[in-house]
C-alpha cells in the first residue's frame, strides 16, 4: 500500500472534505452499532435514545450546551497551541489553577472575595484565572524555547502537580468549614456567579462567553501580526525564524493566549455551574478539548460545532444508557472512532491510496 | 554492440500526477553493454521515469521488461532481483556505520541467525577490483569524501548482482577530477558487460560519457540518437526546445566596498575558517565550489542565522549584528538554497508570503492588525512584474512551481531596494525560461545608475558563475580563496581550486 498526493484543486477539495466528514460520521455509526448489537440492545432504539438525550428537547439541548461550555474553552485552547505547534496537553491543570485562581479573588476573605464593587471583583476574578492558567503554561514554553525540554512531558506532568495542589488546597487554605470534611473549597461570592440563560435549567451565560472567544481566537489568527506569525512558526519554524519572525516572543504569547483560556474554562465552570472548586470538577475537559481541537481541523469557529456534537454524545449516552442499558462508555468510544475517521477521511481527501 | 534482446525495454510509459503529465507515453530500450544518457532539464520527467523503473511509482500505463521478462509495476524489490540498481542523487547511506555494513543492509535476512559478513566482503572486495572502486571496507561511512560514498553507492548495487546501474545526476556532488575518474569507471563496467543508464542535465559530459542518448522534454521522449552523431546545440535545442542564445549583459560600474569579511571564523559544519572577502556596490562576486564545503556556513552568517564566532563582518562599515530581522532591516536581500522551506512558509498564501519579511512595516501593519488589501495589492504588483505564474494571490504559496516561488522570492527581495543580495543557489532545479529571469533581474540589480546593489552569489553551478560573475572566490573545506577577476580563471583552474589543491600544485591524482 502506498499514498501517493492528489492535486490540489480548491473547488473539489472542499467537496472532499465535505464528503471526507460525511463518511467519517457514517464510518462512525456503523463500528458503533457493532458493539451496540454486541453488548445486546437494539441499534436503532440505541441511537434514539442517544440522540433525543443529547439533542431532543430544550432540557436536553441545555445540558449538552452546559457541558460544550467548558469544553469550547479547552478546545479553543488546545487549537491557539496546536496552531503554532506547542504541544499544551496541560489544558486540564490550567483549568483547575484558572478555578483554584478564581475562588482565591471572589470566594476567600470572608467568603465575600475581596472588597471591591461586584463588575470589578468579577473581572479581576476572571483576569486571575486566565492569568494563573497562562502562568502555568508559561513554564512548560520557557523550558521549551530556551531550554528545548519537550513541552508534552512539562505539561502533561504538571497536571498531576497541579491536582495534588488543588487537593492540597481543599483540604488546607482553601477548605470550606460548612461542609462537613467535604473536599471542597469555600464557595464563590453568590454575587459572582454567572446568570441563567434559560430558567429551570444549568445553562449559563457562560456560553455566550465562550462564543465570544471562539471569534476573538479566529479573528486574532486572521487579522493580527500575532496570528500570522503563530500560523507562520507553526507550520515552518525554521522558515519563520530565518524569515525574521519573532520565534520566541510568538511563542510566550501563544502560550499566554492557550493557557488564559484554559484557565478561563476553569473560572467559568466555578461561577457558571459548581460555585467552588472540587477534585473531580473536571471529567477530563482539559483532554478532550484536545479532541474536540483535532476534530475541528484546528479551526476555532469550527471548535463550536465540534464541541457541540462531543457534547452531545456525551450528555445522550447517559439516556442511551438508562433507556437500553448499553454502557455510558459508548460515548467515549463514538468520540474515540469519529476522531480517528476524521482523520483518516482527512488524509483520503489529499492522498490516494494505492494498492499494489 | 551486438543485436541480442535488449536489457531493458520500455514500453509506452505514461504517468500523471493529476493534470500534470510527468511521463507521456515513453518508449526506450537499453542495450547489453551500453551507457544510455537521459538529458533532460529539470522536470522534464527523468526522475519519474526511473523512479516508474526502479518501482518507486506505478505507472498509469505501459510495460517494462528486463531481459525479456516482465518487470511486475511498483516492485522495488522485484527490480532489484530483475538485476536492476540504483544510485541515488542523495545518498542512501547509514553514516555512522562501516562501508562493509552498509552494503549489508538488506541482504540479512531477519531470520537467519548467522551474519553474512565475511562472504559479503569477498563481494565486495571482488567488485571493487574488477572496477577499479578501491573502498576500505571497514572504514566510517561519515568519514568518506562524497565521491568515495558514492562508489560506496555503486558497490552497493553491484554487491546486490545488479546489471543495469541507473544513477540519477551523479556528477551533481562531484569535482570535475571526480566526474572525470567516475567516467573511466562507467566505461570499464560497459566493457565488462553491465548495462547503465546516465541520468543528466549537462550536455557535456553526456557527450563525453554516453553511447546513446535520449532526450526528454515536458514528459515526452523527443529524440534518441547515437553520441557519436550528437552535437551539443542540437542536443541543446531538443532539451529546451528552443535554441539557447547566450545572454549578454551590459557593462557594470563598480563602487564602493560594501561587504567586507575579515578572518571569519564560525561554527557549523562545515565551519568557516580565516574568510576574507570584499564585495563592492555594483559587483557580482561568485563563491565556487563543490556542495558541502562551508557555503551553507557563510550564506547562514550573512542571513543572521549563523552567529559570529570570530573576526568582522561589516556592511558599508558598520559591524553586522546577526539576527534574521536584523539584516533585512540593514537591507541584505537574502534568497536562500532551499527555496520552498526556508525561503517560504509553503502553508501560507503567496500575499502573506510576499510581505512576511515586512510585517512589522507600517505598510502591511497598523496597531498590531495585518493590513490585508494593501498586502495584495504590493504581491500582486510583485506577481505582474516578476512574471509569477500563478492562480492568484490568495492561493498557498506551496500549490506553485520552484521557479516561480523563486521569482516571488526574487520580487520579495528586491522590492526592498537591497544593497546587498546574497543569492545561494538561486537558479538550482529550474527550468531555462526562470534561470534566464532570475539571472536578468539579479543583473539589473546591481546595474542601477545610482545604488547599485552588490551581489554575493553562491552556486555550484560553473556555467552560471562563468556568466554572471565579476570575481570568483572558491570555498574548499571553509576556507575561501582570494577572488580573482573572472578572466584570471579557467574552467580547468576553477576545477582544481574546488579539489582544495592551489593551481600551482601537481594537479591531484582524483580517485
Amino acid at each position: 500500500m502506498r499514498l501517493e498526493p492528489k492535486s490540489t484543486d480548491a473547488k473539489s477539495q472542499t467537496r472532499s472534505i465535505a464528503l471526507a466528514s460525511l463518511s467519517a460520521i457514517a464510518f462512525t455509526l456503523l463500528i458503533v452499532s457493532l458493539l451496540v448489537v454486541w453488548a445486546g440492545a437494539p441499534v436503532l432504539a440505541a441511537y434514539a435514545a442517544l440522540f433525543k438525550g443529547g439533542f431532543g428537547d430544550v432540557f436536553a439541548l441545555s445540558e449538552t450546551l452546559t457541558r460544550a461550555t467548558p469544553l469550547i474553552l479547552t478546545g479553543l485552547a488546545a487549537t491557539v497551541a496546536f496552531k503554532a505547534k506547542l504541544w499544551n496537553i496541560g489544558a486540564e491543570g490550567q483549568l483547575y489553577a484558572g478555578a483554584l485562581a478564581a475562588v482565591g479573588v471572589g470566594g476567600l476573605h470572608g467568603g465575600e472575595g475581596f472588597a471591591l464593587a461586584t463588575p470589578l471583583l468579577f473581572v479581576l476574578m476572571i483576569l486571575a484565572a486566565m492569568a494563573a492558567g497562562a502562568a502555568l503554561l508559561m513554564i512548560a514554553a520557557v523550558l521549551k524555547t530556551w531550554g528545548r525540554v519537550d513541552e508534552v512531558v512539562v505539561t502533561l506532568l504538571m497536571n498531576f502537580i497541579v491536582l495534588l495542589l488543588v487537593s492540597w488546597m481543599l483540604d488546607g487554605p482553601m477548605k470550606d468549614p460548612t461542609a462537613m470534611g467535604w473536599p471542597q473549597s469555600v464557595a464563590l461570592n453568590s454575587e459572582l456567579e454567572l446568570g441563567k440563560l434559560i430558567e429551570q435549567t444549568r445553562l449559563h451565560t457562560g456560553l455566550l462567553m465562550a462564543l465570544g472567544a471562539s471569534v476573538i481566537v479566529w479573528a486574532i489568527f486572521r487579522f493580527t501580526t500575532f496570528g500570522f506569525a503563530a500560523r507562520a512558526v507553526g507550520a515552518n519554524v525554521k522558515a519563520a525564524r530565518f524569515l525574521g519572525l519573532p520565534v520566541a516572543r510568538t511563542a510566550m504569547l501563544t502560550a499566554l493566549l492557550s493557557g488564559g483560556l484554559a484557565g478561563l474554562a476553569g473560572a467559568i465552570e466555578v461561577a457558571g455551574r459548581t460555585s467552588y472548586v472540587t477534585l473531580d470538577m473536571s471529567p477530563g475537559y482539559g483532554y478532550s478539548g484536545i479532541v474536540i481541537a483535532m476534530l475541528a481541523a484546528l479551526n476555532p469557529l469550527a471548535v463550536v460545532p465540534a464541541t457541540i456534537f462531543v457534547a452531545g454524545m456525551l450528555v445522550g449516552a447517559d439516556s442511551m444508557s438508562r433507556a437500553v442499558g448499553v454502557p455510558t462508555y459508548i460515548a467515549d468510544v463514538i468520540v474515540a472512532v469519529s476522531l480517528i475517521a476524521v482523520l483518516v477521511a482527512t488524509m483520503l481527501t489529499r492522498y490516494r491510496v494505492k494498492w499494489r | 554492440m551486438t543485436d541480442q534482446k535488449p536489457a531493458l525495454r520500455l514500453s509506452g510509459i505514461t504517468k500523471r500526477f493529476g493534470a500534470l503529465v510527468a511521463n507521456d507515453n515513453i518508449s526506450l530500450h537499453l542495450n547489453h553493454g551500453e551507457v544510455l544518457a537521459l538529458l533532460g532539464e529539470n522536470g522534464a520527467g527523468k526522475s519519474t521515469l526511473v523512479s516508474i523503473l526502479f518501482g518507486h511509482y506505478a505507472a498509469d500505463a505501459g510495460s517494462i521488461t528486463a531481459f525479456g521478462k516482465p518487470l511486475p509495476a511498483a516492485d522495488p524489490k522485484a527490480a532489484l532481483a530483475a538485476g536492476i540498481g540504483m544510485v541515488h542523487q542523495h545518498f542512501a547511506l547509514a553514516d555512522n556505520l562501516s562501508v562493509l555494513d552498509n552494503v549489508l543492509i538488506g541482504l540479512e535476512p531477519l531470520w537467519r541467525f548467522r551474519s553474512r559478513a565475511a562472504p559479503v566482503r569477498k563481494q565486495l572486495a571482488d567488485a571493487a577490483s574488477r572496477f577499479g572502486l578501491a573502498v576500505n571496507p571497514d572504514a566510517r561511512v561519515g568519514t568518506l569524501s562524497v565521491g568515495e560514498k558514492q562508489r560506496v553507492e555503486i558497490l552497493k548495487a553491484l554487491v546486490r548482482g545488479a546489471k543495469i546501474l541507473i544513477l540519477d545526476e551523479p556528477t551533481a556532488v562531484l569535482t570535475p577530477p571526480e566526474s572525470a575518474a567516475l567516467f573511466v569507471t562507467l566505461k570499464q563496467m560497459v566493457a565488462q558487460g553491465l548495462s547503465i543508464i546516465f541520468i543528466s542535465h549537462k550536455l557535456d559530459e553526456v557527450l563525453q560519457v554516453s553511447d546513446r542518448i535520449a532526450v526528454l522534454r515536458a514528459g515526452k521522449l523527443v529524440a534518441e540518437c547515437a553520441a557519436a552523431e550528437a552535437t551539443k546545440p542540437q542536443l541543446a535545442q531538443w532539451m529546451m526546445g528552443r535554441t539557447l542564445t547566450p545572454a549578454v549583459y551590459p557593462p557594470r560600474q563598480r563602487g564602493a566596498p560594501l561587504l567586507a569579511l575579515k578572518t571569519v571564523s564560525t561554527a557549523g559544519q562545515p565551519a568557516l575558517k580565516n574568510v576574507s572577502l570584499t564585495v563592492h556596490a555594483g559587483e557580482i562576486v561568485a563563491i565556487a565550489g563543490v556542495a558541502g564545503n562551508g557555503q551553507a556556513a557563510l550564506a547562514d552568517l550573512l542571513c543572521g542565522v549563523l552567529p559570529l564566532g570570530s573576526g568582522e563582518v561589516r556592511l558599508g562599515g558598520d559591524a553586522l549584528e546577526g539576527s534574521p530581522a536584523n539584516c533585512v532591516q540593514v537591507g541584505i536581500g537574502r534568497i536562500p538554497e532551499d527555496r520552498s522551506h526556508i525561503g517560504v512558509v509553503g502553508d501560507m498564501t503567496l500575499w502573506e508570503n510576499a510581505i512576511i519579511e515586512d510585517l512589522h512595516d507600517a505598510r502591511f501593519a497598523s496597531a498590531g492588525a495585518v493590513r490585508r488589501e494593501p498586502a495584495r495589492q504590493h504581491t500582486r504588483a510583485l506577481v505582474q512584474q516578476f512574471d509569477v505564474r500563478t492562480q492568484g494571490v490568495d492561493v498557498p504559496i506551496r500549490s506553485l512551481s520552484g521557479g516561480n516561488i523563486q521569482k516571488l522570492i526574487l520580487g520579495r527581495v528586491l522590492s526592498r531596494k537591497p544593497r546587498l543580495i546574497v543569492a545561494n543557489q538561486p537558479t538550482w532545479g529550474l527550468d531555462v525560461g526562470a534561470v534566464a529571469a532570475i539571472h536578468a533581474h539579479l543583473v539589473a540589480a546591481c546595474t542601477q545608475a545610482t545604488e547599485s546593489a552588490g551581489v554575493l552569489l553562491i552556486s555550484e553551478d560553473l556555467e552560471e558563475i562563468m556568466a554572471l560573475a565579476d570575481r570568483i572566490a572558491v570555498m574548499s573545506r571553509g576556507q575561501l580563496s582570494e577572488a580573482r577577476p573572472k578572466s584570471d580563471w579557467t574552467l580547468a583552474s576553477l576545477g582544481l581550486a574546488m579539489t582544495g589543491t592551489t593551481s600551482e600544485k601537481a594537479p591531484l591524482h582524483a580517485a
